[in-house]
Protein backbone atom coordinates (compact mmCIF):
# COMPACT_ATOMS: atom_id res chain seq x y z
CA UNK A 1 0.00 0.00 0.00
CA UNK A 2 2.68 2.57 0.69
CA UNK A 3 4.57 1.54 -2.10
CA UNK A 4 1.42 2.55 -4.03
CA UNK A 5 1.56 5.84 -2.02
CA UNK A 6 4.96 6.38 -2.29
CA UNK A 7 4.74 6.20 -6.66
CA UNK A 8 1.95 8.66 -6.56
CA UNK A 9 3.45 10.94 -4.30
CA UNK A 10 6.84 10.78 -6.36
CA UNK A 11 4.86 10.66 -10.14
CA UNK A 12 2.62 14.02 -8.27
CA UNK A 13 5.92 15.73 -7.32
CA UNK A 14 7.50 15.73 -10.61
CA UNK A 15 4.17 16.55 -12.40
CA UNK A 16 4.13 19.55 -10.10
CA UNK A 17 7.97 20.41 -10.56
CA UNK A 18 7.29 20.69 -14.17
CA UNK A 19 4.02 22.81 -13.80
CA UNK A 20 6.66 24.96 -11.68
CA UNK A 21 9.52 25.24 -13.60
CA UNK A 22 7.12 26.60 -16.65
CA UNK A 23 5.53 28.68 -14.64
CA UNK A 24 9.11 30.12 -13.72
CA UNK A 25 10.19 29.86 -17.51
CA UNK A 26 7.43 31.94 -18.07
CA UNK A 27 7.75 34.70 -15.87
CA UNK A 28 11.64 34.38 -16.88
CA UNK A 29 10.39 35.59 -21.06
CA UNK A 30 8.21 38.14 -19.76
CA UNK A 31 11.05 39.37 -17.58
CA UNK A 32 13.13 39.16 -20.75
CA UNK A 33 10.95 41.53 -22.76
CA UNK A 34 10.09 43.66 -20.65
CA UNK A 35 13.95 43.89 -19.62
CA UNK A 36 14.86 44.31 -23.16
CA UNK A 37 15.34 48.02 -24.13
CA UNK A 38 18.76 48.40 -23.19
CA UNK A 39 19.60 45.08 -25.17
CA UNK A 40 17.86 46.22 -28.60
CA UNK A 41 19.24 50.14 -28.39
CA UNK A 42 22.45 49.40 -27.07
CA UNK A 43 23.66 48.02 -30.83
CA UNK A 44 27.74 46.42 -30.00
CA UNK A 45 25.85 44.68 -27.08
CA UNK A 46 23.25 42.65 -29.89
CA UNK A 47 26.17 42.50 -32.36
CA UNK A 48 28.38 40.39 -30.08
CA UNK A 49 25.74 37.71 -29.38
CA UNK A 50 25.02 37.50 -32.91
CA UNK A 51 28.33 36.94 -33.70
CA UNK A 52 28.55 33.61 -31.00
CA UNK A 53 24.89 32.31 -32.28
CA UNK A 54 24.80 33.22 -35.66
CA UNK A 55 28.13 33.78 -37.49
CA UNK A 56 29.39 30.56 -35.47
CA UNK A 57 27.18 28.96 -36.50
CA UNK A 58 27.55 29.47 -39.95
CA UNK A 59 29.99 26.39 -40.91
CA UNK A 60 27.91 23.92 -39.36
CA UNK A 61 24.61 25.72 -40.86
CA UNK A 62 26.45 25.79 -44.08
CA UNK A 63 27.91 22.26 -44.62
CA UNK A 64 24.75 20.34 -43.18
CA UNK A 65 22.55 22.17 -45.68
CA UNK A 66 24.67 21.53 -48.66
CA UNK A 67 24.68 17.58 -47.65
CA UNK A 68 20.91 17.50 -46.59
CA UNK A 69 20.40 18.99 -50.57
CA UNK A 70 22.52 16.31 -51.76
CA UNK A 71 20.79 13.45 -50.04
CA UNK A 72 17.51 15.42 -50.86
CA UNK A 73 18.57 15.66 -55.25
CA UNK A 74 19.52 12.11 -55.07
CA UNK A 75 16.18 10.52 -53.12
CA UNK A 76 14.18 12.83 -54.88
CA UNK A 77 15.44 12.11 -58.54
CA UNK A 78 15.54 8.44 -57.47
CA UNK A 79 11.58 8.61 -56.63
CA UNK A 80 10.28 10.61 -59.37
CA UNK A 81 12.06 9.25 -62.17
CA UNK A 82 9.92 6.68 -61.77
CA UNK A 83 6.95 8.74 -62.71
CA UNK A 84 8.37 10.06 -65.28
CA UNK A 85 9.02 13.33 -64.17
CA UNK A 86 12.44 13.83 -63.14
CA UNK A 87 12.32 17.69 -64.47
CA UNK A 88 10.30 18.67 -61.16
CA UNK A 89 13.45 17.93 -58.89
CA UNK A 90 13.80 21.73 -58.41
CA UNK A 91 10.48 21.82 -57.41
CA UNK A 92 10.43 18.80 -54.87
CA UNK A 93 13.90 19.93 -53.35
CA UNK A 94 12.81 23.75 -52.93
CA UNK A 95 9.30 22.82 -51.57
CA UNK A 96 10.94 20.37 -48.79
CA UNK A 97 13.79 22.74 -47.85
CA UNK A 98 11.59 26.06 -47.89
CA UNK A 99 8.60 24.49 -45.82
CA UNK A 100 10.32 21.84 -43.53
CA UNK A 101 13.84 20.83 -43.80
CA UNK A 102 15.61 24.22 -43.54
CA UNK A 103 13.66 25.92 -40.32
CA UNK A 104 13.57 22.51 -38.52
CA UNK A 105 17.03 21.26 -38.64
CA UNK A 106 18.52 24.26 -39.23
CA UNK A 107 16.97 24.93 -35.52
CA UNK A 108 17.80 21.59 -34.57
CA UNK A 109 21.58 22.10 -35.45
CA UNK A 110 21.26 25.68 -33.73
CA UNK A 111 20.14 24.42 -30.23
CA UNK A 112 22.78 22.05 -30.13
CA UNK A 113 25.56 24.60 -31.35
CA UNK A 114 24.50 28.00 -30.27
CA UNK A 115 21.78 27.18 -27.69
CA UNK A 116 24.15 24.63 -25.26
CA UNK A 117 26.71 27.36 -25.99
CA UNK A 118 24.29 30.07 -24.48
CA UNK A 119 23.19 27.70 -21.77
CA UNK A 120 26.67 27.01 -20.72
CA UNK A 121 27.84 30.67 -20.39
CA UNK A 122 25.71 31.87 -18.56
CA UNK A 123 25.16 28.71 -16.14
CA UNK A 124 28.93 29.39 -15.99
CA UNK A 125 28.84 33.02 -15.29
CA UNK A 126 26.17 32.17 -12.52
CA UNK A 127 28.06 29.27 -10.58
CA UNK A 128 31.20 31.40 -10.76
CA UNK A 129 29.09 34.27 -9.02
CA UNK A 130 29.74 36.90 -12.39
CA UNK A 131 25.86 37.40 -11.92
CA UNK A 132 25.84 38.13 -8.24
CA UNK A 133 28.67 40.43 -8.74
CA UNK A 134 26.64 42.21 -11.70
CA UNK A 135 23.38 42.39 -10.07
CA UNK A 136 25.83 44.03 -6.88
CA UNK A 137 26.82 46.77 -9.03
CA UNK A 138 23.51 47.44 -9.81
CA UNK A 139 23.61 46.51 -13.79
CA UNK A 140 20.78 43.95 -14.18
CA UNK A 141 21.87 40.76 -15.47
CA UNK A 142 18.51 39.95 -16.87
CA UNK A 143 18.80 43.16 -18.88
CA UNK A 144 22.81 42.92 -19.51
CA UNK A 145 23.49 39.28 -19.85
CA UNK A 146 20.54 37.33 -20.38
CA UNK A 147 18.11 40.03 -23.26
CA UNK A 148 21.42 40.55 -25.59
CA UNK A 149 21.73 36.39 -25.87
CA UNK A 150 17.92 35.81 -26.26
CA UNK A 151 17.38 38.30 -29.32
CA UNK A 152 20.69 37.61 -30.74
CA UNK A 153 19.39 34.04 -31.10
CA UNK A 154 15.86 35.14 -32.15
CA UNK A 155 17.37 37.35 -35.07
CA UNK A 156 19.83 34.62 -35.95
CA UNK A 157 17.62 31.71 -36.32
CA UNK A 158 15.32 32.86 -38.94
CA UNK A 159 18.66 34.30 -41.28
CA UNK A 160 20.57 30.97 -40.54
CA UNK A 161 17.23 28.78 -41.70
CA UNK A 162 17.09 30.64 -45.10
CA UNK A 163 20.92 29.75 -45.59
CA UNK A 164 20.42 26.46 -44.62
CA UNK A 165 17.54 26.51 -47.63
CA UNK A 166 19.75 28.34 -50.16
CA UNK A 167 22.85 25.78 -50.00
CA UNK A 168 20.12 22.83 -49.27
CA UNK A 169 19.36 24.17 -53.33
CA UNK A 170 21.88 24.44 -54.50
CA UNK A 171 23.10 20.75 -53.05
CA UNK A 172 19.80 18.93 -54.93
CA UNK A 173 21.16 21.24 -58.16
CA UNK A 174 24.39 19.98 -57.80
CA UNK A 175 23.07 15.85 -57.83
CA UNK A 176 20.29 16.46 -60.32
CA UNK A 177 21.71 19.26 -63.06
CA UNK A 178 25.39 18.55 -62.56
CA UNK A 179 26.26 14.78 -61.82
CA UNK A 180 22.18 13.05 -62.80
CA UNK A 181 21.55 15.16 -66.25
CA UNK A 182 18.19 16.81 -65.02
CA UNK A 183 18.00 19.75 -67.68
CA UNK A 184 19.29 22.91 -66.11
CA UNK A 185 16.29 24.89 -66.96
CA UNK A 186 13.21 22.98 -65.82
CA UNK A 187 15.22 22.52 -62.52
CA UNK A 188 15.12 25.95 -62.12
CA UNK A 189 11.28 27.08 -64.35
CA UNK A 190 9.65 24.17 -62.16
CA UNK A 191 10.58 25.86 -59.17
CA UNK A 192 10.05 29.16 -60.21
CA UNK A 193 6.42 28.14 -61.34
CA UNK A 194 5.64 26.44 -58.05
CA UNK A 195 6.95 27.80 -55.19
CA UNK A 196 4.95 30.40 -53.48
CA UNK A 197 6.99 33.54 -52.41
CA UNK A 198 3.72 34.12 -49.18
CA UNK A 199 2.92 30.34 -49.32
CA UNK A 200 5.53 28.46 -48.88
CA UNK A 201 8.85 31.08 -48.24
CA UNK A 202 6.97 33.04 -46.21
CA UNK A 203 5.29 30.31 -43.94
CA UNK A 204 9.58 28.66 -43.96
CA UNK A 205 10.31 31.84 -42.33
CA UNK A 206 7.76 32.61 -39.85
CA UNK A 207 8.63 29.22 -38.52
CA UNK A 208 12.29 29.55 -38.35
CA UNK A 209 11.29 32.85 -36.12
CA UNK A 210 9.23 30.99 -33.50
CA UNK A 211 12.09 28.00 -33.39
CA UNK A 212 14.10 31.20 -32.71
CA UNK A 213 12.16 32.60 -30.20
CA UNK A 214 11.61 28.56 -28.34
CA UNK A 215 15.35 27.50 -28.49
CA UNK A 216 17.26 31.10 -27.28
CA UNK A 217 14.33 31.42 -24.23
CA UNK A 218 15.51 27.63 -23.53
CA UNK A 219 18.91 28.58 -23.52
CA UNK A 220 19.25 31.12 -21.58
CA UNK A 221 16.10 29.86 -19.03
CA UNK A 222 18.06 26.56 -18.62
CA UNK A 223 21.48 28.52 -18.19
CA UNK A 224 19.86 31.10 -15.67
CA UNK A 225 18.21 28.74 -13.74
CA UNK A 226 20.64 25.94 -13.29
CA UNK A 227 22.21 24.54 -9.79
CA UNK A 228 25.42 26.64 -10.04
CA UNK A 229 27.66 23.62 -9.77
CA UNK A 230 29.55 21.35 -12.48
CA UNK A 231 27.00 19.60 -12.61
CA UNK A 232 24.27 21.52 -12.15
CA UNK A 233 25.77 23.25 -15.75
CA UNK A 234 26.17 20.45 -16.90
CA UNK A 235 22.35 18.80 -16.55
CA UNK A 236 21.37 22.56 -18.03
CA UNK A 237 22.96 21.93 -21.38
CA UNK A 238 21.27 18.46 -21.68
CA UNK A 239 18.19 19.74 -20.91
CA UNK A 240 18.31 22.59 -23.29
CA UNK A 241 19.14 20.54 -26.03
CA UNK A 242 16.79 17.48 -24.95
CA UNK A 243 14.00 20.34 -24.32
CA UNK A 244 14.86 22.17 -27.09
CA UNK A 245 14.56 19.20 -30.03
CA UNK A 246 10.94 18.26 -28.02
CA UNK A 247 9.99 22.01 -28.19
CA UNK A 248 10.77 22.15 -32.30
CA UNK A 249 9.63 18.98 -33.34
CA UNK A 250 6.26 19.74 -31.71
CA UNK A 251 6.00 23.29 -32.37
CA UNK A 252 6.71 22.46 -35.95
CA UNK A 253 3.48 19.96 -35.99
CA UNK A 254 1.24 22.62 -34.39
CA UNK A 255 2.81 25.31 -37.20
CA UNK A 256 2.37 22.65 -40.39
CA UNK A 257 -1.12 21.89 -39.16
CA UNK A 258 -1.82 25.27 -39.29
CA UNK A 259 -0.46 26.71 -42.27
CA UNK A 260 -0.61 23.45 -44.46
CA UNK A 261 -4.07 22.14 -44.53
CA UNK A 262 -4.27 20.76 -47.69
CA UNK A 263 -5.19 24.04 -49.27
CA UNK A 264 -3.88 24.50 -53.12
CA UNK B 1 29.01 58.30 19.46
CA UNK B 2 26.03 59.42 18.20
CA UNK B 3 23.78 57.77 15.80
CA UNK B 4 25.48 59.76 12.93
CA UNK B 5 28.71 58.23 13.33
CA UNK B 6 27.54 54.55 12.43
CA UNK B 7 27.23 54.08 8.17
CA UNK B 8 25.52 50.42 8.90
CA UNK B 9 23.01 49.49 11.55
CA UNK B 10 22.13 46.02 12.30
CA UNK B 11 18.87 45.51 14.91
CA UNK B 12 17.75 41.92 15.53
CA UNK B 13 18.80 40.56 12.29
CA UNK B 14 17.44 36.83 12.03
CA UNK B 15 17.55 35.23 8.77
CA UNK B 16 16.17 31.39 7.75
CA UNK B 17 17.63 29.47 5.08
CA UNK B 18 15.22 26.94 3.41
CA UNK B 19 13.31 26.76 7.27
CA UNK B 20 17.01 26.51 9.13
CA UNK B 21 17.68 29.37 11.10
CA UNK B 22 21.15 30.83 9.67
CA UNK B 23 20.64 34.06 11.48
CA UNK B 24 19.31 34.29 14.95
CA UNK B 25 19.42 37.94 16.15
CA UNK B 26 22.24 40.01 15.10
CA UNK B 27 22.93 43.04 16.20
CA UNK B 28 25.73 45.35 14.85
CA UNK B 29 27.01 49.12 14.08
CA UNK B 30 29.50 49.78 11.82
CA UNK B 31 31.57 53.42 12.22
CA UNK B 32 31.87 55.78 9.31
CA UNK B 33 35.35 55.49 8.17
CA UNK B 34 36.65 52.00 9.31
CA UNK B 35 37.33 48.49 8.30
CA UNK B 36 35.47 46.42 10.34
CA UNK B 37 35.92 42.55 10.63
CA UNK B 38 33.48 40.07 10.92
CA UNK B 39 34.36 36.25 11.89
CA UNK B 40 33.37 33.16 12.65
CA UNK B 41 34.08 29.40 11.11
CA UNK B 42 32.53 28.60 7.88
CA UNK B 43 29.36 28.15 6.89
CA UNK B 44 28.15 30.47 9.93
CA UNK B 45 26.28 32.81 8.27
CA UNK B 46 29.05 35.65 7.48
CA UNK B 47 28.50 35.62 3.91
CA UNK B 48 24.65 35.66 4.52
CA UNK B 49 24.90 38.52 6.02
CA UNK B 50 27.03 40.66 3.70
CA UNK B 51 24.23 39.87 1.49
CA UNK B 52 21.56 41.01 3.66
CA UNK B 53 23.46 44.40 4.19
CA UNK B 54 24.01 44.19 -0.19
CA UNK B 55 19.96 43.63 -0.61
CA UNK B 56 20.13 41.09 -2.43
CA UNK B 57 18.38 38.76 -0.10
CA UNK B 58 15.93 39.47 2.73
CA UNK B 59 15.65 39.47 6.34
CA UNK B 60 13.31 36.76 8.16
CA UNK B 61 13.33 39.71 10.83
CA UNK B 62 14.95 42.76 11.96
CA UNK B 63 16.31 45.21 9.75
CA UNK B 64 19.22 46.59 8.63
CA UNK B 65 20.13 50.51 7.99
CA UNK B 66 22.52 51.95 5.81
CA UNK B 67 22.90 56.09 6.26
CA UNK B 68 19.99 55.55 7.76
CA UNK B 69 17.62 54.03 5.34
CA UNK B 70 16.26 50.52 5.70
CA UNK B 71 17.62 48.58 2.88
CA UNK B 72 14.43 45.52 3.14
CA UNK B 73 11.96 48.15 2.51
CA UNK B 74 13.13 49.39 -0.51
CA UNK B 75 12.20 49.35 -4.04
CA UNK B 76 14.20 47.73 -6.43
CA UNK B 77 15.18 51.45 -8.65
CA UNK B 78 15.66 52.84 -4.97
CA UNK B 79 18.30 49.66 -4.42
CA UNK B 80 19.95 49.90 -7.59
CA UNK B 81 20.11 53.47 -6.92
CA UNK B 82 21.79 52.66 -3.44
CA UNK B 83 23.93 49.93 -4.82
CA UNK B 84 25.90 52.45 -6.83
CA UNK B 85 27.68 53.69 -3.42
CA UNK B 86 28.59 50.17 -2.32
CA UNK B 87 31.51 48.10 -4.00
CA UNK B 88 31.12 44.38 -3.21
CA UNK B 89 34.68 42.38 -3.63
CA UNK B 90 33.56 38.51 -3.79
CA UNK B 91 35.47 35.39 -2.60
CA UNK B 92 36.63 34.17 -5.72
CA UNK B 93 36.87 37.92 -7.48
CA UNK B 94 33.75 37.03 -10.04
CA UNK B 95 35.72 38.67 -12.60
CA UNK B 96 33.67 38.64 -15.70
CA UNK B 97 35.67 35.88 -18.21
CA UNK B 98 34.72 37.02 -21.20
CA UNK B 99 36.21 41.18 -20.65
CA UNK B 100 39.44 41.76 -20.30
CA UNK B 101 41.17 43.49 -16.99
CA UNK B 102 40.95 47.05 -18.87
CA UNK B 103 37.30 46.43 -19.71
CA UNK B 104 36.12 44.43 -16.33
CA UNK B 105 37.45 47.95 -14.17
CA UNK B 106 35.64 49.87 -16.59
CA UNK B 107 32.33 48.57 -16.27
CA UNK B 108 30.81 49.70 -13.51
CA UNK B 109 32.31 53.51 -15.24
CA UNK B 110 30.71 52.76 -19.04
CA UNK B 111 27.46 51.17 -17.05
CA UNK B 112 26.36 53.79 -14.57
CA UNK B 113 27.98 57.44 -16.69
CA UNK B 114 27.89 58.65 -19.76
CA UNK B 115 31.89 59.58 -19.12
CA UNK B 116 33.35 60.23 -22.46
CA UNK B 117 35.81 57.22 -23.15
CA UNK B 118 39.18 58.85 -22.53
CA UNK B 119 38.16 59.89 -19.27
CA UNK B 120 37.21 56.42 -18.35
CA UNK B 121 40.44 55.22 -19.69
CA UNK B 122 42.02 57.33 -17.52
CA UNK B 123 39.52 56.69 -14.36
CA UNK B 124 40.22 53.06 -15.12
CA UNK B 125 43.93 52.84 -15.69
CA UNK B 126 44.06 55.23 -11.86
CA UNK B 127 42.27 52.44 -10.48
CA UNK B 128 44.54 50.11 -12.05
CA UNK B 129 47.30 51.82 -10.79
CA UNK B 130 45.97 52.10 -7.25
CA UNK B 131 46.09 48.10 -7.03
CA UNK B 132 49.50 47.83 -9.21
CA UNK B 133 48.52 46.15 -12.28
CA UNK B 134 48.27 48.98 -14.82
CA UNK B 135 50.60 46.95 -16.51
CA UNK B 136 48.20 44.30 -16.91
CA UNK B 137 45.58 46.00 -18.36
CA UNK B 138 45.04 43.92 -21.31
CA UNK B 139 45.32 40.78 -19.91
CA UNK B 140 42.18 38.30 -19.58
CA UNK B 141 41.19 36.84 -16.39
CA UNK B 142 41.94 33.66 -17.30
CA UNK B 143 45.71 34.58 -17.35
CA UNK B 144 45.50 36.30 -13.88
CA UNK B 145 46.84 34.36 -10.54
CA UNK B 146 44.54 34.15 -7.41
CA UNK B 147 46.33 37.13 -6.02
CA UNK B 148 46.17 39.43 -8.91
CA UNK B 149 42.42 38.76 -9.92
CA UNK B 150 41.55 39.17 -6.49
CA UNK B 151 43.44 42.82 -6.81
CA UNK B 152 41.46 43.58 -10.53
CA UNK B 153 37.93 42.99 -8.59
CA UNK B 154 39.19 45.31 -6.19
CA UNK B 155 40.16 47.86 -8.49
CA UNK B 156 36.43 46.68 -9.90
CA UNK B 157 34.59 47.10 -6.86
CA UNK B 158 36.03 51.11 -5.74
CA UNK B 159 35.18 51.39 -9.39
CA UNK B 160 32.42 54.72 -8.43
CA UNK B 161 34.45 55.25 -5.26
CA UNK B 162 31.74 53.80 -3.22
CA UNK B 163 30.76 55.00 0.77
CA UNK B 164 31.09 51.28 1.63
CA UNK B 165 32.75 48.29 0.97
CA UNK B 166 32.25 44.73 1.49
CA UNK B 167 34.63 42.08 1.37
CA UNK B 168 33.54 38.48 1.48
CA UNK B 169 36.62 36.54 2.43
CA UNK B 170 39.45 38.79 0.77
CA UNK B 171 42.01 36.40 2.13
CA UNK B 172 41.10 32.91 1.13
CA UNK B 173 43.49 30.72 -1.17
CA UNK B 174 46.50 33.72 -1.53
CA UNK B 175 49.96 32.96 -1.02
CA UNK B 176 51.15 35.02 2.63
CA UNK B 177 52.73 37.56 0.00
CA UNK B 178 49.49 38.26 -2.20
CA UNK B 179 47.61 38.23 1.17
CA UNK B 180 49.63 40.89 2.92
CA UNK B 181 49.47 42.86 -0.28
CA UNK B 182 45.62 43.22 -0.44
CA UNK B 183 45.16 43.38 3.29
CA UNK B 184 47.57 46.45 3.06
CA UNK B 185 45.00 47.42 0.15
CA UNK B 186 41.94 47.17 1.67
CA UNK B 187 43.17 49.53 4.75
CA UNK B 188 44.60 51.87 1.83
CA UNK B 189 41.46 52.05 -0.14
CA UNK B 190 39.76 52.89 3.10
CA UNK B 191 41.38 55.27 4.18
CA UNK B 192 42.04 57.14 0.66
CA UNK B 193 38.41 57.02 -0.25
CA UNK B 194 37.37 57.80 3.32
CA UNK B 195 34.93 54.78 2.81
CA UNK B 196 33.71 52.29 4.96
CA UNK B 197 34.99 48.44 4.80
CA UNK B 198 33.11 45.62 6.41
CA UNK B 199 35.22 42.57 5.84
CA UNK B 200 34.19 39.11 6.42
CA UNK B 201 37.15 36.71 6.80
CA UNK B 202 38.08 33.50 8.86
CA UNK B 203 41.67 34.80 8.50
CA UNK B 204 42.81 36.07 12.10
CA UNK B 205 45.88 37.42 12.21
CA UNK B 206 45.79 39.36 9.21
CA UNK B 207 42.81 40.72 10.52
CA UNK B 208 44.22 41.45 13.69
CA UNK B 209 46.84 44.02 12.06
CA UNK B 210 44.44 45.75 10.15
CA UNK B 211 41.22 46.14 11.39
CA UNK B 212 39.81 48.71 13.53
CA UNK B 213 36.54 46.64 15.18
CA UNK B 214 36.36 42.86 15.24
CA UNK B 215 33.01 40.88 15.52
CA UNK B 216 32.96 37.20 16.48
CA UNK B 217 29.71 35.54 15.13
CA UNK B 218 28.84 31.67 16.06
CA UNK B 219 26.04 30.00 15.85
CA UNK B 220 24.33 32.66 14.26
CA UNK B 221 24.15 35.34 17.18
CA UNK B 222 27.77 37.82 17.79
CA UNK B 223 29.91 35.47 20.22
CA UNK B 224 31.90 38.47 20.76
CA UNK B 225 33.06 41.87 19.50
CA UNK B 226 35.93 44.09 20.31
CA UNK B 227 38.93 46.36 18.94
CA UNK B 228 42.27 43.66 17.87
CA UNK B 229 43.90 44.77 21.66
CA UNK B 230 40.89 43.68 22.90
CA UNK B 231 40.21 40.92 21.09
CA UNK B 232 44.00 39.92 21.96
CA UNK B 233 43.92 40.41 25.81
CA UNK B 234 40.09 38.71 25.84
CA UNK B 235 39.16 35.82 28.09
CA UNK B 236 36.53 34.76 26.39
CA UNK B 237 37.07 31.01 25.57
CA UNK B 238 35.23 31.55 22.01
CA UNK B 239 37.61 34.28 21.21
CA UNK B 240 40.50 32.41 22.67
CA UNK B 241 39.50 29.12 20.61
CA UNK B 242 39.41 30.99 17.61
CA UNK B 243 42.73 33.24 17.72
CA UNK B 244 44.31 30.28 18.89
CA UNK B 245 42.87 28.16 16.15
CA UNK B 246 41.97 25.51 18.69
CA UNK B 247 40.17 22.20 17.37
CA UNK B 248 37.97 22.23 20.14
CA UNK B 249 36.54 24.08 23.10
CA UNK B 250 33.23 26.49 22.73
CA UNK B 251 33.18 25.58 18.97
CA UNK B 252 32.97 21.82 19.00
CA UNK B 253 34.91 19.76 17.60
CA UNK B 254 32.70 16.60 16.43
CA UNK B 255 29.24 17.22 14.81
CA UNK B 256 26.72 16.24 17.42
CA UNK B 257 25.99 12.48 16.94
CA UNK B 258 24.53 10.03 19.40
CA UNK B 259 26.52 8.33 22.12
CA UNK B 260 29.66 6.71 20.50
CA UNK B 261 29.39 3.95 22.72
CA UNK B 262 25.79 2.97 21.74
CA UNK B 263 26.84 3.25 18.03
CA UNK B 264 29.65 0.83 18.15
CA UNK B 265 29.15 -0.95 20.77
CA UNK B 266 25.24 -1.41 20.43
CA UNK B 267 22.53 -0.07 22.66
CA UNK B 268 22.30 -3.47 24.74
CA UNK B 269 26.55 -2.59 25.89
CA UNK B 270 25.42 1.12 27.44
Amino acid sequence: MSRVVDLLRFLGGQVVNRVWRLGRASRFFLAVLLKSGAALLRFPLLLREIWFAGVLSLIIILVSGLFVGLVLGLQGYEILQRYGSAQALGTMVALSLLRELGPVVAALLFASRAGSAITAEIGLMKATEQLKAMDMMAVDPVARVVAPRFWGGVISMPILAMLFSSMGILGGWLIGVVFLGVDDGAFWSSMQASVDFRYDVWNGVFKSVIFGVAVSLIAVFEGYDSEPTAEGVSRAITRTVVTSALAILALDFVLTSFMFRGMP
Amino acid sequence: MSNDNFLVHIENLCFDYDGRPVLQGIDMRIPKGRVVAIMGGSGCGKTTLLRLIGGQLRPTAGSVRVANEAISAMSHARLYAFRRRMGMLFQFGALFTDLSVFDNVAFPLREHTDLPEEMIRDLTLMKLQAVGLRGARDLMPNALSGGMARRVALARAVALDPALIMYDEPFTGLDPISLGVIGQLIRRLNDALGATSIMVTHDVQESLRMVDYIYFISEGRVAAEGTPEEVRASADPFVHQFIAAKADGPVPYHVPAPDMAAEFLGAAHV
